[in-house]
């Protein structure tokens, strides 16, 4: 019992995060930087962050993340880290001859007062940044939001940093990912396809953290929004931005800029999430769902109709991040599942009032916690005192599902125990029924598990 | 990856081995370049790993929640008893602490921990925030250590403030502080500390046995399944026996200082060094020749059986090259060793710290043309294994997924490692994961090295 000091009790904590449900917000910058093509992350701040992160991503993707760091020392801190933001530039596209490189800070550099705007004008000042290339920045010091707030100030560096509008519009149009996998990413594409529009994605970390074995490390994968499709973003008809907290941002940024209007949506997990993804795109565009996806849709409602009876008054503690939290939320009452406990670190009035939203509507009696002291140590708390039938969160919640002996579903980041995540999505359809397969599984394994054995079922 | 070359300013920090050449020390000991890709990490790491598994402790991280998060659980350093060290403590700093300070906060996090999980000790971390907006972390320790009656160590391990080397040094000094508090009454004269091992997949319990099985008292293991009340009294050891020498050397030397305890500095890894280190201990108690002869038994015991396993492996393995890219230098002249041992050359030899002595060893085992290189990047690693023709990378996270897409075997000897490989077994359990690495079916599926099949 790893977690045997979880008492039941639950008391207000005024300083002391236990287990938390959230990372900080550089992570998040440097997995969006990943998404644009032949891009160097750059960690402003001491060495260490660059490291954490790698590998947590590495352990996450199981892939190599390539990422550049200042390597504060006791003097930058001192003399603040323009010197060393200036020499790292040089030391980058000389070396390592990115087209990008895109620049986060740390909670060291702001604190400090490092200011990127300023330090990367005068890097192009001084030219430093070759011809043809580009240095990005995004401001994500830790004591600020989350992973999570981390990317979307990225994916906004993105739009505000490279977006034109040329005066002629394209006939294209934007989908801001929120914070998804490559495979994912890859699912909206194909669905935008099928749906016959043409779109700038971004970013888009497909084809570079699932990228195939080829006997090579190869440091720019070959995935990745382009710059020139970055820069078209600004003449597209319209934007989607999927998910109001990882991904609107940039969709404002974009109408700011340029003029271009946008809709804010979830993340189309789940059936609804999903319908109003494609009719949002079906309107938009002005075009038919064709029928292939149609009968996508028709797959997923079968299953959901053939299996209804193991799902019912199901009670589910779940935890992550909002964006993925409020359309799984969803799905799960849709299904008629009982989601009893939510918890996400990543604090926001916006996402309080959603999910508070959602909940009063269909779930006034659940649980709900975001921000400080929202842990996982509250979460297991919760449910010692309102026991679930299955927990659905990042790889760290197998400790409570082992703890409390019930069936434990990987769903977020980080994800350090399975593979899976960056193969197949949990977008669109055909990603809502494998993860309603994968609910489904948890939950009559554990039936089979613990049936007597006059009860146990061959057909089910 | 042609196009991208050495990193101006690092070729001091590489060297190839050839004949008749006498060439500069390696440099060393010195921070990384601004703009590389390095694979180190900074001083709180270094602090967080050392201190990591002392179970019966609280590990509070006082700074934004990043430093808690990435260093929960990630090391499979395993307790024989309390799990406290597992769990993820943070202050979680806001905009508005780093503004008006955190010593409130930490100070509430402190009762409110000490309460919930009524601990030994408890270990508070400095992060480099912490560092900036200057708060007395001594003074809350201070006053939390008298309230709760609990000895409560301030580690000073703010990342920017050197090397990961700083932060074990940090952890030392916390360590420091509570060696010499607890009673050495019926401790032996035949006794010693274990330090620099921290008990992954279980190693320091067969480090231990082994010892015990000598007739020796292993008084504190520092810091794998370590327990406070055993830091306590390590004092009363008569010999520290120092295995990761980046990490415990400092240690050691503080003890020698002032309480006179000699150290010996030791490997587990491979026959021969897990050998020297059961006699280099027993010719230190040459009043007790029984102890000397325990040891030869069990040498001789382990490797009669050992032995013949290796050769199926060693068969297999001879011709076959590798490359190794590991935390600290100490390591990388076992390795070499157990290497050469199932019939394996290395190719690739290098170090996130190692030091100048380190280096000028290294250069004296390798042979020819191996490749020597202080805190290397993916770059340089790809490079010199595609070079080099390696079929096999030991290194830690970072390092594993660039070995598989290069299409070479891999072994885990850092954090990672799922099976001991210290100690004889641990010798067969590394040929072993070498040998299935390196022969695996599957590279066949995978345009090996660099796309030539």
């Amino acid at each position: 019992m790893l977690l045997r000091h979880t008492s039941k009790e639950v008391k207000v904590r005024e300083g002391l995060t236990i287990n938390p449900a959230k990372t900080c917000q550089p992570i998040g910058a440097m997995y969006a930087a990943l998404g644009i093509h032949g891009c160097l992350p750059h960690s402003h701040g001491s060495q260490g962050c660059c490291s954490y992160h790698r590998s947590t991503l590495t352990r996450h993707y199981k892939e190599p993340v390539m990422a550049a760091t200042s390597s504060f020392t006791e003097g930058a801190s001192v003399f603040g880290g323009q010197a060393n933001l200036l020499a790292a530039i040089d030391t980058i596209f000389a070396v390592y001859d990115p087209d990008i490189i895109a620049v986060h800070s740390t909670c060291l550099s702001e604190t400090i007062g490092d200011d990127l705007q300023q330090i990367t004008r005068k890097a192009r000042d001084d030219g430093k940044i070759p011809e043809g290339k580009y240095v990005i920045y995004a401001s994500t010091p830790s004591f600020i939001g989350s992973h999570v707030t981390g990317y979307s100030n990225m994916v906004a560096g993105m739009a505000t940093q490279f977006a034109e509008s040329t005066g002629a519009k394209k006939n294209q149009f934007n989908i801001i990912a929120g914070w998804m996998e490559p495979s994912d990413m890859r699912e909206i594409k194909r669905l935008a396809k099928v749906m016959g529009i043409n779109i700038v994605l971004f970013p888009d970390t497909s084809d570079v953290l699932d990228a195939p074995q080829t006997g090579k490390h190869v440091f720019y994968p070959k995935g990745g929004t382009t710059v020139a499709e970055l820069k078209s973003s600004g003449d597209s008809l319209a934007s989607l931005a999927l998910g109001s907290i990882s991904a609107e941002p940039a969709a404002i940024a974009l109408e700011k800029k340029c003029k271009v209007p946008f809709e804010t949506l979830d993340i189309p997990i789940g059936l609804t999430a999903t319908d109003r993804f494609i009719m949002a795109i079906s309107k938009v565009a002005g075009v038919n769902v064709p029928d292939e996806i149609t009968e996508e849709r028709g797959r997923l409602v079968d299953v959901m109709c053939d299996m209804e009876q193991y799902l019912h008054g199901k009670r589910v503690a779940l935890f992550g991040d909002p964006d993925q939290l409020l359309p799984l939320t969803e799905f799960l009452l849709d299904l008629n599942m009982k989601p009893v406990h939510i918890v996400s670190g990543t604090p926001g009035q916006r996402f309080e009032k959603q999910m508070r939203q959602l909940l009063d509507e269909r779930s006034p009696e659940t649980n709900f916690k975001s921000g400080l002291q929202a842990d996982m140590f509250l979460l297991h708390q919760w449910m010692k005192n309102d026991p679930v039938d299955l927990l659905i969160g990042n790889t760290y919640g197998k400790y409570m599902a082992r703890d409390e002996d019930i069936p434990f579903i990987r769903f977020g980041f980080p994800i350090l125990d399975r593979i899976g995540h960056s193969y197949f999505p949990n977008v669109g359809y055909g990603g809502s029924l494998r993860l309603l397969e994968k609910i489904l599984n948890a939950i009559m394994d554990r039936q089979d598990r613990d049936a007597l054995e006059e009860k146990f079922e061959l057909v089910m | 990856m042609e196009q991208i070359g050495i990193l101006e300013g690092r070729q001091k920090q590489i060297f190839e081995k050839r004949k008749g050449t006498t060439q500069a020390d390696i440099a060393c000991d010195t921070s990384s370049l601004s703009g590389s890709v390095s694979q180190r990490a900074c001083v709180f790491c270094g602090s967080r790993v050392v201190l990591y598994p002392v179970a019966d402790a609280i590990h509070l991280v006082h700074g934004p929640i990043g430093c808690a998060a990435y260093t929960w659980d990630i090391r499979g350093a395993v307790s024989s008893g309390p799990e406290l060290h597992r769990l993820s403590f943070s202050t979680d700093l806001q905009e508005m602490d780093v503004i008006y300070g955190g010593e409130k906060k930490l100070y509430k996090s402190l009762i409110e921990l000490i309460e919930q999980y009524k601990p030994k000790a408890a270990f508070i971390y400095s992060t480099c925030i912490v560092g900036l907006i200057g708060d007395d972390i001594e003074a809350v320790c201070k006053k939390v250590a008298r309230e709760t009656g609990i000895p409560v160590l301030p580690v000073h391990s703010e990342g920017f403030k050197g090397t990961k080397k700083d932060g074990y040094k940090a952890a030392c000094h916390a360590l420091m502080k509570l060696i010499g508090t607890g009673s050495t009454e019926d401790i032996s004269k035949y006794s010693i500390n274990i330090l620099g091992e921290f008990n992954l997949a279980g190693e320091a319990w067969i480090i231990r046995q082994y010892y015990e099985k000598m007739g020796i008292e292993v008084v504190a293991t520092l810091t794998g399944d370590g327990r406070i009340d055993a830091v306590r009294r390590a004092h009363g050891a008569t010999l520290n026996v120092v295995q990761c020498s980046g990490s415990m050397t400092w240690l050691a030397k503080e003890m020698e200082e002032k309480y006179g305890i000699p150290y010996i500095r030791v490997s587990y890894f491979g026959i021969e060094d897990m050998s020297k280190s059961l006699y280099d201990v027993a010719v230190k108690f040459p009043d007790r020749p029984d102890i000397m002869e325990a040891a030869k038994l069990i040498v001789s015991e382990e490797v009669k059986t050992l032995y013949p396993s290796l050769q199926k492996f060693k068969k297999a393995l001879t011709g076959k090259k590798a490359a190794i890219y590991v935390g600290g230098a100490f390591k990388t002249f076992s390795l070499i060793k157990a290497l050469r041992s199932i019939g394996m050359s290395v190719v690739l030899a290098g170090s996130q710290t190692g030091n100048k002595d380190d280096y000028a060893r290294l250069k004296e085992m390798c042979d020819e043309g191996t490749v020597i290189v202080d805190d290397s990047n993916p770059v340089e690693l790809s490079k010199f294994i595609l070079e080099k023709g390696a079929d096999l990378l030991i290194g830690g996270v970072k390092e594993r997924p660039i070995a598989f897409k290069l299409g070479i075997g891999f072994c885990d000897h850092n954090h990672e490692r799922k099976i001991p490989l210290a100690g004889f077994i641990g010798m067969y359990n590394f040929a072993l994961e070498v040998y299935q690495s390196v022969m695996s079916p599957v590279w066949q599926f995978a345009p090996r090295k660099g796309g030539s099949l």
